[in-house]
């Protein structure tokens, strides 16, 4: 079983690699004569106001929570599918899908009470 | 040693300084968000530990749940905090004659459990073993079937609690 993970390692390696070689490679092949509007935020874009270290919406956080929980339920069900073909299938299914529909529940509510919808919520704090 | 068994540790050793060295960041770092950057790497090398092992699932989760969503919700807390540019406001030393012979205890305290805990040492030629997921799978819907329909309502409850908690107050 390590020697499986020893593939994973080889996969995180590879990918720190590459991003070291692009950018040692941008900084190899690049010219450089920097001007103030170059180094600005965004060269062709707007001019940023104030720093960049701002207040978020909470509504990230919200849905960062409710990503989370469905997170926890979607690892959970990885060990169900590795041996469901080898469980009687109905029992197995029912099982899930008590697991499941409890969960959906909760989604209902959320979505029922508003809390999924971006946009309006964003208007009413306003 | 064979050399498989050299490889292994020093693996071992790379995710364990991983994992201690970008603790250290977290707790002594200036700026609060590099800080949460650093827990990052915290987590992942505790994943990688847990690899060591033989917990494959729980590595899986680790990445899965801390990593991917415990770490974002971290970084959203830190940006949606006021003020917490300040230095002062994000970590402020308090009372550090206090907190002294606190972590001595500690670190007294942790040092006796590992030096007197009797570590079960296994050789690394009986540690090639199946992986865990499948036993898992067997285990909930089995066994544990009943917690972990239980862990269903507990993510309900969770679910609910943090959507209420953060829904705006309605103002009337």
């Amino acid at each position: 079983m390590l020697f499986d993970f020893a593939s994973v390692l080889v996969f995180i390696i590879l990918g720190l690699l590459f991003i070291f070689f692009v950018l040692l490679f941008s900084w190899v092949v690049s010219p450089r004569n920097p001007d103030k509007d170059k180094a600005s935020t965004y060269e062709c874009g707007e001019r940023p106001l104030g720093p960049a270290w701002m207040k978020f919406n909470i509504r990230f956080y919200v849905i960062a929570l409710i990503f989370i929980i469905f997170d926890v339920e979607i690892l959970l069900l990885f060990p169900w599918a590795v041996v469901f073909q080898k469980l009687p299938k109905g029992v197995a299914l029912v099982e899930v899908l008590i697991f499941i529909g409890l969960l959906l529940v909760g989604l209902a509510y959320l979505w029922n009470k508003g809390d999924l919808e971006w946009v309006k919520t964003v208007d009413k704090d306003k | 040693m064979s050399n498989s068994e050299i490889i292994y540790t020093v693996i071992f050793y790379v995710f364990g300084l991983l994992t201690i060295g970008s603790a250290c960041i977290v707790a002594f770092s200036r700026n609060i968000l590099h800080s949460a950057f650093a827990l990052l790497l915290t987590f992942f090398g505790v994943a990688g530990l847990y690899v060591f092992l033989q917990a494959d699932f729980l590595a899986a989760a680790q990445v899965v749940i801390y990593v991917g969503g415990i770490l974002v919700l971290i970084l959203f807390a830190v940006m949606l905090t006021n003020k917490i540019t300040d230095i002062h406001m994000s970590n402020p030393a308090t009372k550090p004659w206090l907190a002294a012979p606190l972590v001595l205890i500690v670190f007294a305290g942790l040092t006796w459990l590992i030096v007197k805990t009797d570590w079960a040492v296994v050789e690394t030629a009986k540690l090639i073993s199946e992986p865990t997921v499948e036993k898992i799978g067997y285990a909930i819907m089995g066994k544990y079937l009943l917690p972990f329909e239980l862990i269903s309502v507990l993510l309900l409850g969770a679910l609910l609690g943090a959507a209420y908690l953060a829904r705006p107050k309605k103002k009337d």
